[in-house]
């Protein structure tokens, strides 16, 4: 490794001010620095930090969406053939899962870490770690027949519109990811709803509805069983299908404390109380179903667990959270079970929470405040 | 008012190189100093020219805007040097000791019969003033303002420090004078923060006219600010005034012996110490004594004071004023390849991010390295696991960034100080400088409330 630093030392000058390169200092620099911790000592306050930074938090992140990918990988397959109706072995499955999804992981990666790259260059910041995560999060909530382009064109709306024009890494308001697939959504209708893109090279006999869809369209019927749709052998998005992936992944970043527990808890609670709300009053047979349903079915499991907990775009307060979630449990279920032009109610709710995270911090903050005026008149009494 | 707060937020930083509890002989060097940085807000005025004799005492300096509260010389022989900075700023007092450590001799007192202001009178006369300090913003205390309380803090919970008890132990009879002086500063309450723990055991139970609290839990518990907040909170207009044990026995001393004796017990610690222990010195020291022949290598960091907090003095530089050990660490000028990938085993972190996590009561020997890149603040509810208040540290800096008075007045700039934050340098995921923000807010706030 000593020969490694020392051609980096030797061709650092050319990318400083006034080198060759220097336009080209902040791609230099992400390099660096993914090779090297940088020998920066502190100069200021503390003499000693902790051990943790950026890009240990992001790539703990991202192997917590490992368990997600692998099964998003072999369920895409899995989804494949069984709508082909042919037999596969795990190896073939695997490997048509493979073909389909890494291409979304790559397109997603080059388009998204290029914008980055690019707007580091022209602002002279360093690179920020923050799409590494997102890079991840994008393919995954993509159905598997999305088109590359549309991968592409939907990533690079999300990271200009969603973070750039904020100012980069921890200013957005949105979250990203969320916001790549809310503008296919919404821009692509036609090729993002239906009943075609969540199998690929789907069978045409074949429904392929998921199950969402299928409670939305009213067929309780034809919505899997609870457990096939914990395990994740359903159709849907390559990685939001397995809750029991998710909570693996979940599990881990509350485990390493990178993940915030009070937000995962209170997003599940909301489902859960909003799901008994409905049982409760029901009129139609989406009302009707186990609440528990609504926390395996779709999106809900992984929006919970890796979009609404984006530290940037949540409530940053302890209690701010706890409302945060709870509020994007209860609106993921309400826009579920009574907007049929919206099966997946997730993603709207959590966008929509998104926007309201500072105003939820307002009221806590003031209620700080408020503590604060309250010693004194106690003490004037 | 309860009599014990048990905190549980804040964080333990396991550090090698604990002070072990042998005294080390180590004689007093001949160059001591006093730089007027370490008052925060202080313009200095000289009073002496290079040359001059001074006794241990004798004043040097007086702060411009207060001219009542002067500064004195640690030590006798003579004033050698004041260094000087750009525009003429006078960044130290440089003293060449005659080895005889005389002090001017103030009158001794009956404690009793005098009243507030003739204590006032004999500590700004004989420049013990600096010694007493107020919150809110942790600057010398005003001589004209009424403390309504005083607070000291009976330990110190800070990474590597010493049981203070063990440091006093010797003039803890100068102790009860100190406090009497002082108690009859404010019409409130003297109080003492102590640890959970010694309840019981400790000296300072024994003394009379003041309140002990007892407080357990990680640091930043020994802090001012935090007992402050819990016993009784600073509001808006409020002033209290705080000391060191240490400041309390040199104003005992003063009164009882009639000298001006600025010797003290402090703690050599750090990793890079071969001998870790307390040694017996005078403030202002020069550490070079400390070091030679006793440090494993020329590339560390010399520290007056603990390592969130302290000054880097260098190899050549002194004790601080109120600084009770000199730390001793490895800097951390190197690369280290794919670091921020490798499992981690020996690298110390509040999160389960690193194997470490694995081994709850293992040592670190931590160094300077900043451990990664500054970034945009990601990570939230960090702050808040390490402060045991109820404050919203995150908040209050956005407040401090964006110079906003009147928010900072609301979310608590009044409580904290850059001492009670420190942890939020330490565990800030994007390495923002915390100390700093929350000391350029307090500078704000002394210039504009002034």
């Amino acid at each position: 490794m000593k020969a490694l630093r020392r051609y980096l030392d030797k061709i650092k000058p050319n990318f400083e001010k006034g080198g060759r390169f220097q336009k080209l200092q902040s791609t230099f620099d992400a390099f660096e620095t993914f090779l090297f911790v940088p020998n920066k000592v502190t100069k200021h306050g503390a003499h000693i930090r902790d051990s943790i930074d950026l890009k240990r938090t992001m790539s703990f992140v991202i192997m917590a969406l490992v368990p997600a990918l692998l099964f998003g990988i072999w369920n895409t397959g899995y989804q494949h053939f069984l709508s082909q109706g042919t037999d596969a072995s795990f190896w073939e499955t695997i490997w048509f899962g493979i073909v389909k999804v890494l291409p979304i992981v790559i397109v997603a990666y080059v388009t998204g870490l290029g914008v980055e790259f690019i707007f580091a260059q022209v602002r002279h910041h360093e690179v920020n770690e923050g799409f590494l995560v997102s890079g991840m999060l994008i393919p995954l909530v993509m159905p598997p027949d999305v088109p590359l382009w549309m991968v592409a064109v939907s990533t690079i709306f999300a990271v200009i519109i969603g973070k750039e024009v904020f100012g980069g890494t921890g200013m957005n308001i949105l979250n990203p990811a969320l916001l790549a697939r809310a503008f296919l959504f919404f821009a692509y209708p036609a090729e993002m709803s239906g009943d075609k893109v969540w199998i690929a090279e789907k069978a045409d006999a074949f429904s392929g509805a998921t199950p969402l869809a299928e409670a939305a369209a009213g067929h309780m019927d034809k919505v899997p069983d609870a457990w096939s749709m914990f395990i994740g052998t359903i159709p849907g998005s390559i990685g939001e299908t397995s809750t029991l992936a998710i909570l693996l992944g979940g599990i881990f970043l509350i485990a390493t404390g990178i993940g915030s527990w009070r937000i995962m808890l209170s997003v599940f609670t909301g489902g859960l109380a909003m799901g008994f709300l409905l049982n409760a009053t029901a009129v139609t047979p989406y009302m009707e179903i186990p609440p528990y349903y609504h926390l395996i079915m779709g999106g809900f499991a992984f929006g919970a667990v890796f979009m609404a907990t984006d530290p940037v775009t949540a409530a940053q307060t302890s209690m701010g959270k706890y409302i945060y979630g709870f509020l994007i449990g209860i609106f993921a279920v309400i826009i579920r079970v009574f907007n049929p032009a919206y099966p997946e109610g997730m993603m709207l709710s959590i966008l929509l929470m998104n926007v309201f995270a500072p105003l939820i911090d307002h009221y806590v903050v003031q209620a700080n405040i408020r503590r604060r005026l309250n010693r004194i008149k106690i003490k004037k009494a | 008012m309860p009599d014990y707060f048990k905190l549980s937020r804040g964080l333990t930083i396991r550090m090698k190189g604990a002070p072990e509890n042998k005294e080390i002989k180590i004689a007093l060097p001949t160059e001591f100093a006093i730089y007027p940085d370490e008052f925060k807000g202080l313009t200095p005025k000289s009073m002496l020219k290079p040359g001059d004799l001074v006794k241990a005492g004798t004043p040097v300096f007086y702060s411009k805007d207060h001219p009542e509260i002067k500064f004195a010389s640690p030590v006798s022989g003579i004033l050698k040097d004041v260094v000087r900075g750009e525009r003429r700023k006078i960044e130290a007092f440089i003293f060449e000791s005659d080895g005889r450590y005389e002090s001017e001799v103030f009158e001794k007192k009956t404690i009793e019969t005098l009243t507030r202001e003739d204590i006032l009178a004999k500590l700004t006369e004989t420049c013990a003033w600096p010694f007493i300090r107020q919150r809110p913003y942790n600057i010398i205390a005003q001589p004209e303002s009424t403390p309504r309380d005083i607070f000291i803090s009976g330990f110190d919970s800070a990474p590597l420090a010493p049981d203070i008890e063990l440091l006093i132990q010797e003039s803890a009879s100068y102790l009860q004078a100190g406090i009497s002086v002082i108690s009859k500063l404010t019409t409130g309450k003297i109080f003492i923060g102590l640890p959970q723990a010694k309840k019981g055991l400790s000296l300072f139970e024994k003394l009379n006219g003041v309140t002990v609290k007892y407080f357990s839990g990680p640091h930043p518990a020994g802090t001012l600010g935090v007992q402050i907040h819990h016993i009784a909170p600073l509001n808006k207009g409020e002033i209290v005034w705080t000391l060191q044990p240490e400041d309390v026995i040199f104003i005992g001393k003063l009164f009882a012996e009639g000298k001006y004796d600025v010797s003290k017990k402090i703690a050599l610690a750090g990793s890079e110490f071969k001998n870790t222990g307390f040694v017996n010195t005078v403030t202002g020291a020069s550490v070079v004594p400390f070091l030679e022949n006793n440090i494993s290598a020329n590339d560390v960091r010399v520290i007056s004071g603990h390592v969130l907090t302290g000054r880097s003095v260098g190899l050549k530089g002194h004790l601080g004023q109120y600084d009770r050990m000199v730390t001793v660490i490895p800097e951390g000028n190197h690369y280290e390849f794919l670091g921020w990938a490798l499992p981690g085993f020996n690298k110390f972190s509040h999160t389960r991010t690193f194997f470490s996590w694995m081994f709850p009561g293992k040592k670190y020997r931590l160094h300077t390295n900043l451990n990664g890149g500054e970034r945009a603040l990601v990570m939230t509810g960090e702050y808040e696991k390490v402060v045991p208040m109820d404050i919203l540290p995150q908040h209050l800096l956005k407040a401090i960034m964006i110079q906003d008075i009147e928010l900072m007045e609301k979310l608590g700039i009044y409580e904290v100080t850059e001492e009670e934050l420190a942890l939020c340098d330490f565990v800030c995921t994007s390495k923002t400088e915390v100390q700093q923000i929350v000391g350029k807010g307090i500078e704000l706030m002394i210039k504009e409330m002034s």
